[in-house]
């Protein structure tokens, strides 16, 4: 019977070790020659386990889509389309605004004749989203008409941001050719958060730069008389203003033209040479961003290497709004803004339909970034970063180096205490330990889960832990045989009653590791990934195999007089 | 058979009060350290980037400029209150801390963008920087090149630092209910107590000799608190075992038994790991030096923790519930004329019954 046992318990170990070793360093091909060489073996082992960028090396990136932008801008685009719908049915409208601050979003209308309210506002809402009481809701008070972002649609606009932004920074990292990045959204939803790794990646300068670059490229209708004329342009921001009568209208904006400026996709240095002029552009824009279909970037003059400009072409709802547009607009002016700058303002000629092209001095990679971003579509709003984590190949090397040596260092120590002060036993409790260790390994692989510098502090933990539990059985066996129980009733105490203390610990460690795990973040997650794994493993290494090694020795003699303890 | 311990039998509750006194006098000057440091306008604790926010910048150089060298070619780049330290292990390289701009809003979080560029435009008075993917000794041309970056905003490292607590907070909470559902919630607070302790204990090392306080020392803090809950439950186990053996004795001499019986598994455990962990801090690298640090300081008091401030605590508590237990069953048995008095001076038996296995009483100290 016990015999039976034993045997069995022993093919269930040889299985799970084989198992272990298979996973830890086989090759996941046909094996060659070479994979038995010790160098073959540490090739297979470091391409099984999944290296943490801290390892690796590495770009890891957390941004933050500014939300509260794209539902300002959403908001003062419905004041202006109000405002339009409310004209167009020939109300009067003293002033139309969108009002945000501490978390509201809000289009107001002030209206000449508070009688006409409910008028106007089937006007309006039959013409413009606001009418969506799901998201808008209306209040009014006076002559002042006013429809609110409720909180339930700020919270679902964003996170469509984000996810949309999420989407467009996918698309830039795939064209950009980043190999094997992970990208997802990070901490909880409403931080509207993204982690981007990339793994390999020592520089992410320009990389980060493309993707925060926005590209709301919009074609514009330029206030200015028609040519042969020339184009209205203002000395200064006042000036144009001044024009306007001192305050802007709702349908109309001011804006810097930038001519022939030097601009790179680095927002930050944009402002370095002043923009020399402005100028005032109807709103809303003819065409924007998202009727693109195309961009590239073309030398200036065939032949050039220098000098860059950008193409585009419009998708066929963009192309024919356009082409309907610049039909009947000959001679006037039409200029082409990106990110609320004009870059270019051209007198319509004849008819144009699908192209155009955005000019501004641009070197070639430049030009090529910002086609880039173009192409990708628009961000729907700014992105900020909020943690930049990089770590070279040879920091990485240096810690992978440092963190084997620490555990081989506490290993040796472990084993040789154990085997000076258990003797025969402390064999065990070596088997034991360097089963755990590939077992563990083997547990990392098979999960898919990340190896991180806290992961190898993990792993000399797991050893300490590892190393009580046979220290638990061991003083516990000890402590029955003081007491003058047989050898083979001490050894089963031994074991019974440690089991419940093992148990005890085991679970509680694993309890604040996994919430390490579940709330933790990057390096700290690896931490507890590999404590969790070390434990669980730990409970089949030190307690499981430990025993049957026992069994195994006192099944040899028939009467057991002594044990190596 | 060596053996570190034959037959102890030390009286660690009757010491309890000297215990716990070394306790407050720990904490007290880990407090006091912070307290002072605050009131003197430094900073408590000496918090890592990822906690304050800011840009740390790892250089490997060819040729070392000397630190003042490095700080002046920072200064002429108006790069203000850098700190240049040195990696101790690695002779060659050098961490380029940034504080963050003490500015609100979106300009704290630009220098995320900018902490990197600005140092490689002072660093490249010293010569050109290795070329992307190309080895610093690989490039003979070049003088230094920027191994790594940590640069953090100051909204994530707010977030970062909130996360910590919450994450310490929630696991203490999951360990307390996991030892109240397998022991009595006295245990349970008892060695939430002493993990706390440990904790504060910890904590106060790191502010008296401005340790930097990362995010791996969050990890090495949850660490230790799983170790020292492990040690407490150690002998929490034998006294749950010891009591239902030895029902006759009292709870101060089953304690002090199980505290003993144990002593030889913690003082070996305990030594083994921190044997590990004293590894790591000679050979783990300067990255794992705060997480290793934390845990050196833990592991010491992790084990003094939970036998001479969980049991006493534990004994202490279970004594006044005995003695409510017994004030309240006799109060209620006997006429109101015999009074609680009475009660309290009848100690010899106990008025509860012992339930199987839970709680039989102890008789407090015999």
């Amino acid at each position: 019977m016990k015999k039976k046992n034993l045997v069995q318990r022993t093919i269930i170990i040889a299985v799970v070790t084989l198992l272990g070793l298979y996973f830890v360093i086989g090759p996941r091909r046909k094996p060659t020659l070479r994979d038995f060489t010790w160098s073959g073996i540490k090739a297979t082992l470091a391409s099984n386990i999944h290296l943490g960028l801290d390892l690796k090396g590495g770009s890891h990136l957390v941004m933050r889509v500014k939300v509260e932008e794209y539902l300002k801008h959403l908001a003062e685009a419905n004041a202006v389309a109000a405002d339009t719908a409310a004209k167009a049915a020939s109300f009067e409208i003293k002033q139309a605004r969108a009002e945000t601050g501490g978390g509201n979003y809000a289009v107001v209308l002030e209206v000449g004749d508070p009688s006409k309210i409910n008028d106007v506002r089937q006007a309006v809402e039959k013409k413009v989203e606001l009418g969506d009481t799901s998201m808008w809701s209306f209040s009014s008070n006076g002559n002042r008409m006013q429809w609110s972002l409720t909180a339930a649609a700020q919270r679902t606009l964003a996170d469509n941001a984000t996810q949309q932004a999420l989407n467009i920074i996918e698309g830039r990292i795939n064209a950009l050719g980043v190999t094997e990045p992970t990208l997802q959204t990070h901490g909880a939803q409403s931080s509207h958060q993204i982690l981007l790794q990339m793994p390999g990646v020592q520089d992410p300068e320009r990389i980060k730069l493309l993707l925060k670059g926005e590209s709301r490229l919009e074609l514009v209708h330029v206030v200015s008389p028609p040519s042969p004329a020339p184009t209205q342009t203002y000395t200064s921001e006042e000036e144009a203003k001044a024009s306007l009568g001192g305050t802007i209208p709702a349908n109309r904006r001011v804006l810097p033209y930038g001519e022939r400026i030097e601009r790179t996709t680095d927002a930050s240095k944009g402002s370095a040479d002043k923009p020399k002029r402005w100028v005032v552009v109807e709103a809303p824009a003819v065409i924007d961003g998202s009727q693109l279909r195309n961009a590239t970037a073309v030398p200036t003059r065939a032949g050039s290497t220098q000098d860059y400009e950008i193409n585009f072409a419009l998708k066929k709802d963009g192309a024919d709004k356009f082409g309907a547009w610049t039909g009947s607009h000959i001679n006037e002016y039409m200029g082409v803004v990106l990110n609320d700058e004009v870059k270019s303002i051209a007198f319509i000629k004849s008819q144009i339909f699908d192209s155009g092209m955005i000019e501004g001095n641009y070197t070639k990679q430049s030009a090529e970034d910002l086609a880039l971003i173009l192409r990708s579509g628009a961000l729907p709003a700014p992105i900020e970063y909020l943690e930049e984590r990089t770590v070279g190949p040879s920091l990485g090397q240096d810690s992978i180096r440092a963190g084997v040596r620490a555990s081989l260092v506490g290993l040796a120590l472990v084993v040789l205490f154990m085997l000076f002060y258990y003797r025969g036993s402390g064999i065990n409790a070596v088997v034991a330990l360097i089963l755990n260790m590939i077992l563990m390994m083997a547990g990392l692989i098979v999960f898919g889960a990340t190896l991180t510098l806290p992961g190898i502090a993990g792993i000399i933990l797991t050893i300490g832990m590892a190393v009580d539990s046979n220290v638990l059985i061991f003083e516990r066996i000890r402590e029955e045989l003081r007491t003058g129980k047989t050898i083979p009733s001490a050894v089963d105490q031994g074991f019974g009653r440690a089991f419940i203390t093992i148990i005890d610990t085991h679970v509680t460690t694993i309890i604040s590791s996994l919430f390490l795990f579940v709330f933790g973040t990057g390096p700290i997650r690896g931490f507890a990934v590999t404590l969790v794994i070390g434990l669980l493993v730990n409970l089949f290494s030190a307690v499981y195999v430990s025993r049957t090694i026992f069994m195994w020795e006192l099944s040899r003699k028939e009467k057991v007089e002594s044990l190596s303890i | 058979m060596v053996q570190i311990f034959h037959n102890v039998n030390i009286d660690w509750l009757g010491n309890r009060r000297g215990f716990i006194a070394i306790s407050i006098v720990l904490m007290l000057a880990g407090l006091a350290s912070a307290v002072i440091r605050q009131a003197t306008g430094h900073q408590p604790f000496n918090l890592g980037v990822d906690f304050k926010g800011g840009t740390v910048v790892t250089v490997r150089f060819r040729q070392r400029p000397t630190d003042e060298g490095i700080r002046a070619a920072l200064t002429a780049k108006a790069i203000k209150d850098a700190i240049v330290q040195p990696v101790t292990d690695k002779t060659d390289t050098v961490l380029i801390k940034l504080p963050l701009e003490e500015a609100e809003g979106s300009q704290t979080q630009a220098q995320v963008d900018v902490g990197r560029a600005q140092v490689r435009s002072a660093l490249n008075s010293f010569g050109p920087e290795a070329k992307p993917g190309v080895d610093l000794q690989a490039d003979p041309t070049a003088a230094y090149k920027i191994e790594g970056t940590d640069s953090v905003g100051a909204v994530a490292g707010a977030q970062l630092r909130n996360k910590a607590v919450a994450v310490t907070l929630a696991a203490l909470v999951g360990i307390l209910v996991y030892i109240a559902f397998r022991f009595e919630w006295t245990y349970g607070a008892a060695a939430v107590i002493a993990v706390f302790h440990d904790v504060l204990v910890t904590l106060g090392f790191f502010s008296i000799f401005q340790w930097e306080v990362s995010l791996t020392v969050i990890a090495a803090l949850l660490t230790l608190v799983g170790f020292s809950v492990n040690d407490t439950i150690v002998v929490f186990d034998r006294i749950r075992e010891n009591r239902r053996l030895h029902r006759q004795d009292s709870l101060y001499k089953i304690t002090n038994d199980a505290i003993n019986q144990t002593l030889s598994r913690t003082v070996i455990t305990s030594g083994l790991v921190f044997l590990s962990v004293l590894a790591m801090v000679l050979f783990g690298g300067e990255v794992l030096r705060g997480f290793s640090l934390a845990l050196l300081v833990g592991i010491i008091f992790g084990t003094y923790s939970s036998v001479a401030i969980a049991s006493p605590i534990m004994v202490w508590w279970e004594q006044r519930i005995e003695a409510a237990n017994r004030a309240a069953a006799l109060a209620y048995n006997r006429p109101i004329k015999s009074g609680v008095q009475s009660a309290i001076k009848t100690p010899s038996r106990p008025a509860v019954a012992p339930r199987a296995g839970k709680r039989s009483p102890g008789t407090g100290r015999a």
